[in-house]
């Protein structure tokens, strides 16, 4: 147990100082009250899901940001385990993640300052187009799955989009792995679709990264939407800044002003119109200021 | 760490992915060894033009990135490529066709290079001896041993360490083929970061009881011989 925690601090150890090392950009307590313009060439170090990073909501975004605040946005697209455990340590400015229980979690044990909503979407389920027909009811196209013993591959990567599958299989009192053709991929939403048409099996994603995915990808998807609409599959995003009362070396400013900008009024109608042109629909719906 | 260690090993998940994870390396590494072996000695005692291009080649391929491979098999065993009918793709078999791809390069080429060196004076010598040309074969793979069991050793190492390729053409599958390296990975990206390190030591230890093994068996052979 002793040696265990040895490693791992000495791990996290060196982490600490490859990073302090690398980011001293940011920082400084007298800067505080420069929230509103922070310095030119700051940058902003983000922990964020696999999806905002897939759908190319960020690569929308980032630009933007840098124009309004000259606040150099940067980030890393990790499973949303990965994304929070990256605010614990206090490797990044802030985080912006889709599991509302554990980003008030987050808060509650003082790693985060405070939650907001920011926006939400929604997950669909993709699969073949036999033998279950498409339905807006989750609880019967489940049922149907685990009762038919129908190839489901899941994430099983703890990300927000497992998280979300296992509440909706716990939530029908059905035992997921009871079924022998479910198969946990272990990997990110990409691989995981990919895996999911190989198998042509079912599997629940976000839809802008099955939009992204199926427009872009040099597969041939036999797969298509074959569950959505249920309240069950709406995903919200919270936006949190990394306390710097924990970690004092974390960019507060620049977590304050990007939460402040992507709350905005104007920023939420971008948010709302970005996929629109590309896709045909909007990969996102704003929900700023909303208790979600 | 008693606790722990017990903890890990009535782990069904660990176990299932040490189990992955040594079935993988070992039917990988035997094909590849006899493979390689046969390869390397063959190119040795063999003259052909383009001989230089081949062992060029193989030299090139014995750092040929896995993920490369893995991409190639993956291409080739996915549902409408040209070995999809097999069914390789998301099982073990598919990771060990892989693994062939990577190692057996390694150690075909590594074996080319000590027969090189080698060889020439080990044939001399059956001749002047007047063994015929099974009893030279045999003293030779006699005389190289060592060198032969080096190179398996390190193909053998190449095998279970192996993350990329396994990932893409194994898929990390729960209790199919996720092996230990691909556990690791994905422990790093839910952010539970012991857990990964206890198993990569787990994996160091069970290579370190498999070389004190190997080392074992070898003394043994050499002693019978010393008559």
């Amino acid at each position: 147990m002793k040696i265990k925690k040895l490693l791992v601090l000495l791990l996290s150890g060196m982490m600490v100082l490859s990073f302090a090392a690398c980011g001293s950009s940011g920082g400084g307590e007298e800067e505080a009250e420069a929230a509103a313009a922070p310095e030119e060439g700051a940058t902003l170090m983000m922990a964020t899901t696999t999806s905002t990073e897939d759908t190319g909501l960020l690569d929308y975004l980032q630009p933007l940001f840098k124009e309004a605040t000259g606040i150099d946005l940067q980030w890393t697209a990790v499973g949303i385990g990965e994304a929070l455990k990256m605010g614990e340590d206090g490797q990044v400015d802030v985080v912006l993640v889709h599991a509302k229980s554990s980003e008030e979690e987050f808060v509650a044990n003082g790693f985060g300052v405070e939650r907001f909503p920011v926006m939400y979407n929604d997950f669909v389920v993709v699969g073949p187009a036999a033998p279950l027909e498409k339905t807006d009811d989750v609880a019967a196209f489940f049922g149907a799955v685990s009762d038919q013993q129908l190839p489901f591959v899941s994430r099983g990567d703890d990300s927000g989009t497992d998280k979300k599958e296992k509440k909706i299989w716990e939530g029908l009192g059905i035992d997921p792995a009871a079924n022998p053709n479910y198969i946990e991929a272990g990997q990110g939403m990409g691989a995981t679709l990919t895996m999911a048409n190989e198998k042509e099996a079912y599997c629940l994603t976000d839809r802008g990264t099955w939009l992204k995915q199926s427009k872009d990808s040099e597969n041939e998807y036999t797969l298509d939407i074959v569950c959505e609409g249920g309240k069950e599959l709406l995903n919200q995003y919270g936006v949190i800044a990394v306390n710097p009362e924990k970690y004092p070396e974390v960019n507060n400013e620049a977590a304050n002003a990007f939460i402040e900008w992507i709350t905005s009024d104007e920023v939420q109608k971008l948010i709302g119109e970005s996929g629109v042109e590309e896709y045909g629909q909007a990969l996102f719906t704003p929900n700023a200021g909303t208790d979600n | 760490m008693g606790d722990w260690l017990r903890g890990v090993f009535t782990n069904p998940a660990v176990l299932s992915a040490v189990k992955v994870t040594f079935e993988m390396a070992f039917s990988s590494t035997f094909i590849s060894a006899i493979l390689g072996v046969a390869i390397g000695l063959w190119l040795q005692n063999h003259d052909f033009t383009g001989k230089k291009a081949v062992v060029r080649i193989n030299r090139t391929l014995m750092g040929v990135p896995p993920v490369v491979i893995g991409l190639l098999v993956y291409l080739l065993t996915m549902r409408g490529g040209p070995l999809g009918p097999l069914s390789l793709l998301f099982t073990v078999k598919g990771m060990v066709l892989a693994q062939v791809l990577i190692i057996t390069p390694i150690i075909s080429g590594m074996v080319f290079s000590y027969a090189e060196s080698a060889v020439p004076a080990i044939r001399a010598f059956a001749k002047t001896m007047g063994a015929d040309k099974k009893q030279t074969d045999r003293l030779i793979i006699s005389e190289l041993r060592n060198e032969i069991y080096f190179c398996i050793i390190t193909g053998f190492g190449r095998a279970i360490s192996e993350v990329g390729s396994v990932m893409l053409v194994g898929g990390n599958i729960k209790g199919h083929t996720r092996t230990m390296t691909t556990m690791i990975s994905l422990l790093k990206s839910q952010g539970i970061y012991s857990e990964g390190i206890g198993l990569g030591l787990l994996l160091l230890i069970m290579a370190f009881i498999l070389q004190t093994l190997g080392d074992y068996v070898r003394k043994e052979q050499i002693r019978d011989e010393n008559y």
